[in-house]
């Protein structure tokens, strides 16, 4: 089994670690982790496929080094918004979970 | 694969509108909606010349000169260019639309809400343009990315904890689509090298790892798309956002990552899908329309009742996919199925936009949307209350609207393939369409509660701006006379012959016998026996939901698809 | 590397994420986040990437440390969140582990060789004048996805703005700073910024040839300004400043005057003429440092001070 490989499976077992913790947790800001931790797994495995695509004198397809840098930044984009909006939440109220109120099945909701 | 000429035009298409957003940011204050006004009107331009050069030949447009694999390619086809042409078009009317809501008010230098609106609106179009047209499935990633920043904030512009929460939900949901497609992408390099579109569709086989990537893929728009039940975030998202938002999001937004699912179907794929996967995405159709509408019945407020209305309608846009794939070649082909697709795409795109611009005129003028309070709103708001009921019958399927073409293309192709289910499902759905239109407008018909009750007077251009948009998506049927199309003639029939006219009635009558069924009354009266099942399906509803169920939806989707993608081919 | 090293660096990897993943202890998890973010800077250094390993280390690390952090603190106060019932953890496990074993069944089935377009940019880098392969690829192949990456970042920042309290625009968003000026963090905020500088523009100019860039400098200079700002030595600019949103526009727009210049000189939008394809690039990430350098910055929320929850 090659390096590469291993990083690649390396990668698969991130991505089920953080698939668990998006799922798992209630409070968001474990959700946002866990979404990070999914990312880097994804990137993990780009990184694994560059590596075995190694040629040309590079160490790895320096296409795919491209794409993941900006995946990078696009998921660190997705980070803040998402730390924003939730610390907005915070800001207006004490609960901070995405769990709605329960549905009503009296005919006048308050307004 | 060779570039054309005029191919300039789609990378202008793309950036005009970011520009237009970098722009208005920089000019700020007053100066803000002005240039989003200058930014449409130029796009208006550019995608009317996209259009004119598509109609002869797609163009294709190689960025920095650079050929695919190692470069990134554009290309406007004859449904990308029908796509930015129906998004200009709404785009342009909800500008119209927000002009009073989203102008600064006196005495301030510059408002957050409106500058965050007309940045975020160009957004919006700029990332749908893009998704349209590129070629490359990364670029594509970035691009409903783009589309999900732009989109997600637009929900929360009035800073309640309720819409903050809202679109934090959808923030995530779509976050974890995200994840699952960029994956795919990723393997999809490792197996083939090449992310572009049309590089892909040459060399792509079956095969474990293409399985995969088409069942992460897809499931992973469907969350950004939410059809039932990956749904979890909509409702609260598309009603709680101030109505001009609730228009891009409910008819321009979800379309991009749908878009996205036929290009990956038709165009990257075909060969890949299996009947039972088309089926099953059909199938998940059928219950959002079922399950969408039922809940829709059963809403207190207007605005949910539309969100819920919009639940239904995604439904819609995947009954095209098993009655597109061709048993015999083992593969989706377009044709006109895929036209009918796009159609009801275009229909509930201008439809759902212009009756949420309705919900949002009532809204102002009572100072409330509750349905049950609704009585007196048509004396008080008799264009408005035309518009819900125009937009309504779009949404039905009458006679010429754009919906009723497709039905009647899908209607075709499922009796010619013998997939009677489809013909039950199409004309069910209609029927529930009309439910929760009747119920509306018996509502807005209604005399007032309390006469006295003052109303708030609304803009009129707003008024017309949603009247025009019902319009255009109730006379959309007639592009079938456009030669460029390709449809066969006679789709459209005289609307007063007998055989249309006992549909209506049929669809009509049925609809007034659900909404009379699941509808909501007060306690006084005794409720109908089917209010327990709609009982039982909210709460159904309110259950798949919750986060964790509707996270083992997503992944139980790709888990069967990958199944059946597997399971189809041994057969 | 040798081969154990390379396993004993992936195993505590995985380790280090289920510790974010499955502690109780929400600031346990957000420090074991940083040293995940650490020790995966190192495994791009093994895997080849120094490029990726340093844009990981700056922002993947770094940037979302500082942000998961702050957001830790401020959401200290807020209601306890109830500890997942069975069924979802239930859920949670089967779906987690299906998809780390489809993935892997995935990996396991990869082609041999690779396919991989190393060799295609290794014969057309010579066009763009830079000797990076991967600052090739960002700034000549596919340098339409680096301008939407910075519009994907001006997005983020005015969605980030959209959220501000109404009463706070147009001024400065965020908590008002007040710090001790001859606090210890002052001492550092003064002594460090002309260091960081330096290094900045150092990882920029080498971008071209060597590992390095706009980014990774970018980060760095935005590093140096939240340490000017949490130290109470400056503040950040009102939204309304003129000279903050031409900032913020300037990397976008230069990019895309620069892709229009192709048009004119080489016939494609974002083409490079190759007599001026270097400068040109140059000329890109110069337009862009600053605009990546002022979003990165005004992402991460201002430092919260002793008693100042807003």
């Amino acid at each position: 089994m090659t390096g590469a490989t291993l990083h690649g499976l390396a990668a698969a077992i991130l991505i089920g670690l953080g698939v668990f913790g998006l799922i798992a947790h209630a409070s968001p800001l474990r959700k946002i982790l866990a979404f990070n931790i999914v990312g880097s797994g994804v990137f993990l495995l780009a990184g694994a496929l560059a590596r075995r695509g190694a040629e040309a004198g590079f160490g790895g397809d320096p296409v795919l080094h491209a794409i993941l840098i900006t995946g990078i930044v696009v998921a660190f984009s997705a980070t803040a918004m998402a730390t924003a909006m939730l610390l907005r939440l915070r800001s207006v109220t004490d609960r901070t979970t995405l769990a709605e109120t329960p549905p009503r099945h009296d005919a006048d909701p308050p307004a | 694969m060779t570039e054309t000429p005029a191919g300039l035009l789609i990378v202008l298409a793309v950036l005009l509108p970011f520009v237009g957003m970098m722009l208005a940011l920089m000019a700020g204050g007053r100066n803000t909606p002005r240039v989003a006004a200058i930014t449409i009107v130029c796009v208006v331009v550019t995608v009317a010349a996209i259009g004119l050069q598509v109609a002869h030949a797609p163009l294709v447009y190689q960025l920095g000169g650079w050929a695919p694999p190692l470069g990134v390619a554009l290309r406007a086809d004859g449904p990308a260019a029908g796509m930015m042409a129906v998004v200009t078009v709404v785009v342009a009317a909800i500008a119209l639309y927000a002009r009073r809501d989203f102008a600064v008010p006196e005495g301030l230098v510059e408002a957050r809400a409106p500058l965050a609106f007309w940045l975020l609106l160009l957004a919006v179009w700029g990332s749908l343009n893009l998704i349209f047209v590129s070629g490359d499935l990364f670029t594509l990633y970035v691009g409903l990315e783009l589309l999900t920043f732009a989109g997600v904030p637009l929900v929360c512009l009035d800073g309640r904890a309720e819409t903050l929460r809202a679109a934090l939900r959808y923030l995530l949901f779509a976050l974890m689509g995200s994840l699952l497609y960029l994956l795919g992408t990723v393997l999809i390099f490792g197996v083939y090298g090449t992310l572009d579109i049309e590089l892909l569709s040459r060399v792509i086989q079956p095969s474990l790892v293409t399985r995969t990537v088409l069942a992460l893929m897809t499931a992973g728009l469907l969350a950004k798309t939410a059809l039932f039940p990956l749904h979890i975030w909509l409702p609260p998202a598309h009603a709680g956002a101030p109505a001009a938002a609730s228009a891009i999001l409910s008819g321009l937004v979800i379309k991009g990552s749908w878009f996205l699912i036929v290009r990956l179907w038709f165009d990257v794929m075909p060969g890949v899908v299996t009947f039972g996967t088309a089926q099953l995405l059909g199938a998940m159709g059928a219950a959002a329309i079922v399950v969408g509408s039922i809940v829709a019945l059963r809403q207190q407020r207007l605005k949910l009742l539309v969100a819920y209305s919009t639940v239904a309608q995604i439904g819609y846009l995947f009954l095209m996919f098993p009655l597109a794939f061709d048993a015999s070649a083992g593969a989706m082909s377009g044709g006109n199925v895929l036209t009918a697709g796009l159609l009801q795409a275009a229909s509930h795109a201008t439809a759902k936009a212009s009756m949420f611009m309705a919900a949002g005129l009532f809204y102002k003028a009572l100072g409330h949307d509750r349905i049950a309070e609704l009585g007196g709103a048509a004396r008080a708001l008799p264009i408005t209350t035309l518009t819900f009921a125009m937009a309504g019958l779009a949404l039905m399927g009458v006679v010429p609207s754009g919906a009723y073409l497709a039905k009647k293309l899908l209607l075709a192709a499922a009796a010619d393939q013998g997939q009677w289910w489809w013909t039950v499902v199409l004309q069910g759905g209609a029927a529930f369409t009309a439910g929760y239109t009747v119920l509306v407008l018996r509502r807005l018909l209604a005399s007032p509660m309390a006469p006295e009750r003052e109303i708030a007077r609304v803009s009129r251009l707003s008024e017309c701006t949603a009247l025009a948009l019902a319009l255009a998506s109730l006379l959309l049927g007639f592009v079938a006379a456009v030669p460029g199309i390709g449809l066969p003639s006679g789709l459209i029939s005289n609307p007063l012959a007998p055989s249309e006219l006992l549909t209506i009635c049929l669809v009509t009558g049925g609809g007034c016998l659900l909404a009379w069924g699941f509808a909501q009354r007060p306690s006084s009266v005794r409720p109908a026996k089917a209010a327990f099942v709609g009982v039982l399906v909210e709460d159904f509803d309110g259950l798949l939901r919750q986060w964790p169920a509707a996270s083992l939806s997503l992944f139980a989707f790709a888990a069967a698809m990958g199944w059946l993608l597997q399971s189809g081919t041994a057969a | 590397m040798t081969a154990w090293l390379d396993s004993a660096a992936l195993i505590l990897l995985i380790g280090l994420a289920a510790w974010v993943v499955l502690g109780r202890n929400t600031f346990a998890a957000v420090a074991g986040f940083i040293a995940y973010g650490m020790l995966l800077g190192l495994v791009w250094v093994e895997l080849q990437g120094i490029d990726v390993a340093m844009t990981e280390a700056a922002i993947g690390g770094g940037l979302t440390g500082a942000l998961m952090i702050g957001a830790a603190r401020r959401l200290k106060s807020a209601a306890p969140v109830a500890p997942a019932t069975a069924g979802t953890l239930v859920i949670a496990i089967g779906v987690g582990a299906a998809m780390a074993a489809i993935l892997a069944a995935c990996v396991l089935a990869l082609p041999n060789p690779a396919p991989s377009l190393a060799s295609l940019v290794a014969g057309n880098i010579a066009a763009t004048g830079v000797q990076n392969p991967i600052t090739a690829v960002l700034l000549a192949f596919r340098s339409m996805d680096t301008l939407l990456e910075a519009v994907v970042l001006l997005l983020a920042l005015i969605a980030v703005w959209s959220l501000a309290p109404d009463a706070e625009w147009p001024g400065r968003i965020g908590v008002p700073q007040t710090a001790n000026p001859n606090g210890i963090l002052a001492y550092i905020a003064r002594v460090l910024p002309p260091i960081g500088l330096v290094i900045g523009f150092y990882i920029f100019w080498a971008g071209a040839d060597q590992p390095g860039g706009k980014f990774q400098a970018a980060t760095i200079l935005a590093a140096m300004w939240l340490l000017i700002i949490s130290a109470g030595l400056g503040k950040t600019p009102p939204v309304s400043s003129r000279w903050l949103r031409a900032g913020l526009i300037a990397g976008p727009i230069g990019f895309i005057l620069v892709g229009a210049y192709g048009v004119a000189s080489t016939g494609a939008f974002l083409g490079l003429p190759a007599a001026y394809a270097k400068p040109l690039i140059v000329t890109i990430e110069i337009a862009l440092l600053p605009t990546l350098t002022l979003i990165l910055a005004l992402l991460i929320p201002p430092p919260l001070r002793k008693r100042a929850e807003a």
